[in-house]
């Protein structure tokens, strides 16, 4: 069995609102082997985009324990996560978030910035990143230029850029047509069944669910089936 | 791309704005350039060295009157041309309002020390032959549509005439013109004899002295002579270039310091005001922008540099610009004001720097804090 790349133990969210503390994740258990790929399911107000996060370093949990690649990510500092997110995980976002002043290219060489890199070297990657993605010939447009679904590929290719060993994809198609969407999630089964990098999709579409290797649900801040890889 | 060329790309995502805000930045240091100038200059003062001209007057003040008998003397002072006397008129025209620059000479000793005026031979014998003559600068000629042969009547608010009159009456004798800086042709001359048999209190005296040095050189030392040769006297006098005199005669006006700061201090005040504006509104519609930032692995401080650098982009380039264009303005002032090239010198340029690092901190950091402590969840969830 493929050693877990990520694994959650007794993880716990709980968010003040007011006098009120809501409980997001309750004592949550997880693995997720490396080169896998999971959506993740569930009603809105479930804990799925919480969960996310917390994988993706982005928040940090309120008790329990994250490890990635067996790394506590949990008690790294802020400066630390930021060093760790830049090297090991990528992002994809429903509405991109791409910077609307810079080119695709110019967008997809952000996460190289925070490497050694030569500029060379950084040229040389973005534009295999932006061919992997099937985009080598919009380099020079600005995201305003480009369709949803060319500028989520972008996205993609932000993400993939720096050879991050996870990708963290919230809704990456919730923006898009139908046929668009089947257009991104094979994109995304391709870098999963190829390039070998383990994916964490947050989802609402069970079609778009189906191109993962396997489903999880969450429902109040639980995993409510295979909690276990 | 460089961090630089993303702070840069960051500072025109809004172009009209950013243009709009390095106009107010630019007018704003071109301001503080040329006032600042003013305010070296008159700190620093002008320096006798290299004077061609040397002006003495009464150590106490030039409104005190130098007796006559020190012209002879001064004259008889080692490297000393040529020698001319003036008093102060305190002429107005029409109006009290409408005031003019007006000095009694001698004709000939004016002729002598400032010999490359513009102004024909004819005019300058016609000044020195009619009593009543005066010459005017070209500049006053225009403003007033004045010819020769004119009969100009003054008002002087210092000098009565023997029978009490204020008003005296001038024929237009020259209309001279000079690019010499330190004499500008808005000035008018009168005849000292006249002047002086005319008014009613201070015979024989003149606010000034006015040296032309055979060498520019010696100037220093020539000044100390004449200094030297009045000392523990009832008049002794101070000697220094005519630029340095001009100085302290607008001096006189007020504390040209004190008006220049609450200028400078009005102009940055307002400038701060709306720089900051600007960076807060910037910032405030990047926050997602800038969580994505975070999300990709920029540091907190990272993101926090790179606010605090596009505030010192902003405000550095407005400077940049508008302290060039006080330096080449400079350049026409620098003859009133002393020194060589422009007025606008590297002094001024430290200051300039000194005010960009000060004004970029005090408009920076408040949205380079707020993006520091940006959290991402929220920002990226538009909370």
């Amino acid at each position: 069995m493929t050693a877990p790349l990520i694994e959650c133990r007794q993880l716990s969210k709980t968010y003040r609102r007011g006098p009120e503390t809501i409980e997001v994740l309750q004592q949550l258990d997880l693995n997720i082997p490396e080169g896998d790929f999971v959506a993740l399911m569930g009603p809105s107000g479930s804990g799925k985009t919480t969960l996310l996060n917390l994988i993706g370093g982005l928040d940090q949990p309120s008790g329990g324990e994250i490890r990635i690649g067996g790394q506590r990510i949990d008690q790294l500092s802020s400066a630390g996560l930021s060093r760790w997110r830049a090297e090991h995980v990528g992002f994809v976002f429903q509405f991109y978030n791409l910077m609307p002043v810079l080119s695709a290219a110019r967008n997809v060489e952000l996460p190289l910035l925070l490497t050694n890199l030569s500029k060379a070297d950084r040229q040389r990657r973005v534009d295999v990143a932006l061919k992997l993605v099937g985009l080598a010939e919009r380099a020079g447009h600005k995201p305003a230029e480009l369709s949803g679904g060319q500028e989520q590929r972008v996205a993609i290719a932000r993400a993939i850029v720096a050879d991050p060993t996870l990708l963290v994809c919230d809704e990456p198609t919730g923006d898009l047509d139908r046929k668009t969407a089947d257009e991104i999630l094979r994109l995304l089964q391709t870098l999963n069944s190829e390039l070998g990098k383990t994916i964490v999709m947050v989802t609402h579409d069970p079609k778009a669910a189906e191109y993962a290797k396997r489903t999880l649900h969450l429902d109040k801040g639980q995993l409510v089936d295979e909690p276990e890889a | 791309m460089s961090y630089f060329g993303l702070v840069l790309s960051q500072l025109f995502s809004r172009k009209t704005r950013t243009i709009l805000t390095l106009l107010s930045l630019l007018m704003a240091f071109l301001l503080f350039g040329l006032l600042q100038a003013v305010n070296v200059a008159f700190n620093r003062g002008a320096s006798i060295e290299g004077a061609s001209r040397v002006v003495t007057q009464a150590r106490v003040s030039f409104t005190q009157a130098l007796p006559l008998r020190h012209v002879p003397l001064v004259e008889a002072v080692p490297g000393v041309e040529a020698v001319m006397y003036q008093q102060w008129f305190g002429a107005w025209y029409q109006e009290p309002r409408q005031q003019l620059v007006a000095f009694a000479v001698e004709p000939e000793r004016l002729h002598e020390v400032v010999a490359e005026w513009q102004l024909t031979d004819d005019q300058w014998q016609a000044f020195a032959t009619t009593r009543t003559g005066i010459i005017v600068g070209k500049q006053l000629a225009d403003r007033f549509d004045w010819k020769v042969g004119d009969k100009l009547p003054l008002n002087s608010n210092i000098w009565p005439q023997q029978d009490g009159n204020m008003a005296w009456i001038f024929d237009i004798v020259g209309i001279f013109d000079t690019s010499d800086p330190a004499s500008p042709p808005g000035v008018a001359y009168i005849n000292f004899d006249y002047f002086d048999e005319a008014r009613q209190f201070g015979k024989g005296g003149a606010g000034i002295i006015v040296s032309r040095l055979s060498n520019p050189k010696e100037a220093e030392q020539v000044s100390q002579a004449i200094d030297a040769l009045f000392l523990n006297s009832a008049d002794e006098t101070k000697s220094q270039s005519e630029q340095e005199f001009n100085l302290n005669f607008v001096r006189q006006l007020g504390d040209i310091n004190l008006i220049v700061n609450a200028i400078l201090g009005a102009v940055f005040f307002t400038i701060l005001l709306l720089t900051g504006n600007t960076m807060a509104q910037a910032v405030r519609e990047r926050i997602p922008q800038l969580a994505v930032l975070k999300t990709l692995g920029f540091s907190d401080s990272a993101v926090q540099w790179l606010v605090l650098a596009e505030t010192f982009l902003l405000i550095g380039i407005g400077a940049l610009l508008g302290m060039c264009l006080a330096t080449v303005f400079g350049m026409g002032l620098t003859p009133f004001l002393g020194g060589s090239g422009s007025i606008v010198d590297l002094t001024v340029w430290g200051y300039a720097l000194i005010a960009v690092i000060v004004l970029a901190l005090a408009v920076g950091l408040p949205p380079a804090l707020r993006a520091r402590r940006l959290n991402i969840v929220d920002a990226l969830a538009g909370r």
